[in-house]
């Protein structure tokens, strides 16, 4: 009995002592939108730490995901209606991030499994929930698709295979631009360790995206006090058309 | 110089959009209209959001009408009076543009309604500028053709509720300016303009004010309408962008001025046939959007359908 439970403590730990895991670290961990923004490249680094030899297996891989807030987003479709070209099917997508990039070490059907994929929600394909979206219009998917195409086209959604650089299966590193249409929130990211098409270990950290200064104050003041806004930027044409006015007449005087 | 603007949440090239104001306030300073038919279409094309660029559009017409305004009050071109009444109107239809905005945001159907707005309008009144300003540039090479006259009595000098409007020297109804008013002020809420290009033909052949007039009167309710559509749309969407209005204003107001002066140098009949195929150049440039087939039949709108 002694003896058995035992052998369970022993099988249990086995994998705990040669496990590997992240040590990792962004070159920044937030950032601001300014009235300059215009993108920004997020470095990320790490090692795999190991208190025994590299265990068998196969080939150690790395992924790194960075996701920007999600929200529900409306998918229409147009066609030709009396000639013109109109929306006319719409499909609500529950939740799709604003930002996605997926960097790895090698092509991600080579190196993540479907099951793995499912159980981490890893390409952005897995990220997206689109629930009951069927009921809506025909052909749904053909939406989702062409989700993917056109945030992929906006470089708001990217693949970056063989983007992360592993040196000698101990240190990687990639870095990831932002685009300059940010959204702000906090985007997540997720460092995994595969090995034969498992995840032996992951991480996740969080980048702050704000944004700063006039920025913050403008956006703020449009959504907490949208009168007193409306009337300030009137005032503001207001002096800018009275302005113009009386530096032509100053110029021609 | 990139500049990130807050509302539209996109960054956008700062001399890019003072180049855009400048070249708008050019032609408007030059042809004595806001320019808001031109800058909304223009700001789309940047990549600014329809809605964005429909609010931001007004408020920069408001800039543009005040800073004319003050110009056209020393030559006393501006009927109070009339201003007031068209403005009753206006405000109504503003109101009445702002809901049914909304109402087509809501159904998805906000950029077909701005864009068949946009050729509906511009095509017509381009076509009748064209017309009248050939017809007028006609008659000028033949001498011995019958002039005619400013001010006929139709339909509209037959209605009731007469008003007497000194500055203008007109006799006549409240119900066709109020009218007039309601429409552009419609138009200024779903199209981000003034409506300067539906008010003036308006005002003379309808209404049959005098042309002396009819600048500074039209630009005078203007300022109200635009402004009342400013608020509405900050309050109702949030979509006004406060930083993207000031740089294209700042950009207008040059370009109006040496627009101005360019524009003393030319003919009227020129002029306007000049503003009507530029007018009608927009309009066809929307409805070749509108016929040919998009390169991406599908759109993506964060948020929740109603």
């Amino acid at each position: 009995m002694i003896f058995r439970a035992l052998a369970l403590l022993f099988t249990l730990t086995a994998p705990a002592l040669a496990q590997e895991t992240i040590v990792s670290g962004l070159s920044q961990n937030r950032v601001s939108i300014t009235a300059d923004f215009d993108g920004s490249e997020i470095l990320i680094y790490g090692a795999v730490k190991r208190d025994t030899p590299p265990p068998g297996g196969g080939r150690l891989e790395v992924i790194i995901t960075v996701e920007g807030p999600s929200t529900p987003v409306t998918v229409r479709r147009k066609a030709r209606v009396a000639g013109i070209w109109v929306n006319n099917a719409a499909v609500l997508v529950d939740s799709a991030p604003s930002f996605y990039a997926v960097a790895t070490t090698g092509p991600l059907g080579h190196i993540l499994s479907d099951t793995e994929n499912l159980r981490h929600g890893i390409t952005i394909e897995r990220v997206i929930r689109a629930i009951g979206i069927t009921a809506e219009a025909e052909n749904s998917e053909d939406f989702v698709r062409a989700l993917l195409r056109v945030r992929t086209d906006e470089d708001r959604y990217r693949v970056l295979e063989g983007k992360v650089e592993l040196t000698e299966d101990t240190l990687f590193r990639t870095d990831v631009v932002l685009p300059a249409n940010l959204t702000e929130g906090e985007y997540k990211v997720r460092l995994f360790l595969l090995r034969g098409k498992q995840v032996v270990a992951h991480q996740e950290r969080l980048i702050g995206v704000r944004k700063e200064g006039l920025e913050r104050f403008i956006f703020n003041l449009a959504h907490e006090r949208p009168l007193i806004y409306g009337l300030i930027s009137l005032v503001l044409a207001a002096l800018a058309g009275w302005g113009a006015s009386a530096a032509f007449r100053l110029v021609r005087a | 110089m990139q500049l990130y603007l807050p509302i539209a949440e996109i960054s956008v090239n700062a001399f890019l959009v003072l180049g855009l104001g400048g070249i708008v306030g050019f032609l408007s300073g030059m042809f004595g209209v806001g320019g808001g038919f031109l800058i909304t279409p223009l700001l789309f094309f940047i990549g600014v959001p329809p809605a964005v660029a429909v609010a931001t559009g007004a408020n920069q017409v408001v800039a543009s009408s005040i800073s004319g305004v003050l110009a056209q009050l020393k030559r006393k071109g501006v009927d109070f009076h009339m201003g007031g009444v068209l403005l009753a109107g206006g405000i109504v239809g503003s109101a009445i543009g702002v809901w049914v905005f909304r109402l087509m945001t809501n159904a998805g159907q906000v950029d077909l309604f701005v864009q068949l707005s946009y050729v509906l309008f511009l095509g017509l009144i381009g076509a009748m500028m064209l017309q009248e300003s050939l017809r007028s540039l006609l008659r000028a090479r033949k001498p011995g053709a019958p002039i005619r006259r400013a001010h006929v009595h139709s339909w509209v000098h037959g209605l009731p509720l007469k008003m007497k409007f000194r500055a203008s020297g007109l006799y006549i109804s409240v119900i066709p300016p109020i009218l007039v008013g309601a429409l552009v002020g419609f138009l200024a809420a779903i199209m981000g303009v003034g409506g300067g290009f539906i008010m003036v033909p308006a005002m003379i052949y309808l209404l049959g004010m005098p042309t002396k007039v009819v600048i500074g009167t039209s630009l005078f309710q203007i300022i109200f309408v635009t402004a009342f559509t400013t608020v509405m749309h900050a309050v109702t969407s949030q979509t006004v962008d406060m930083m993207l209005a000031l740089i294209l204003i700042l950009g207008g107001v040059v370009g109006a001025q040496i627009g101005t002066r360019v524009g003393v140098r030319l003919k009227a009949e020129q002029l306007r046939i000049l503003l009507s195929l530029l007018v009608l150049a927009v309009a066809v440039r929307i409805a070749v959007d509108l016929l040919v087939r998009p390169g991406e039949l599908y759109s993506v709108a964060p948020g929740v359908m109603p």
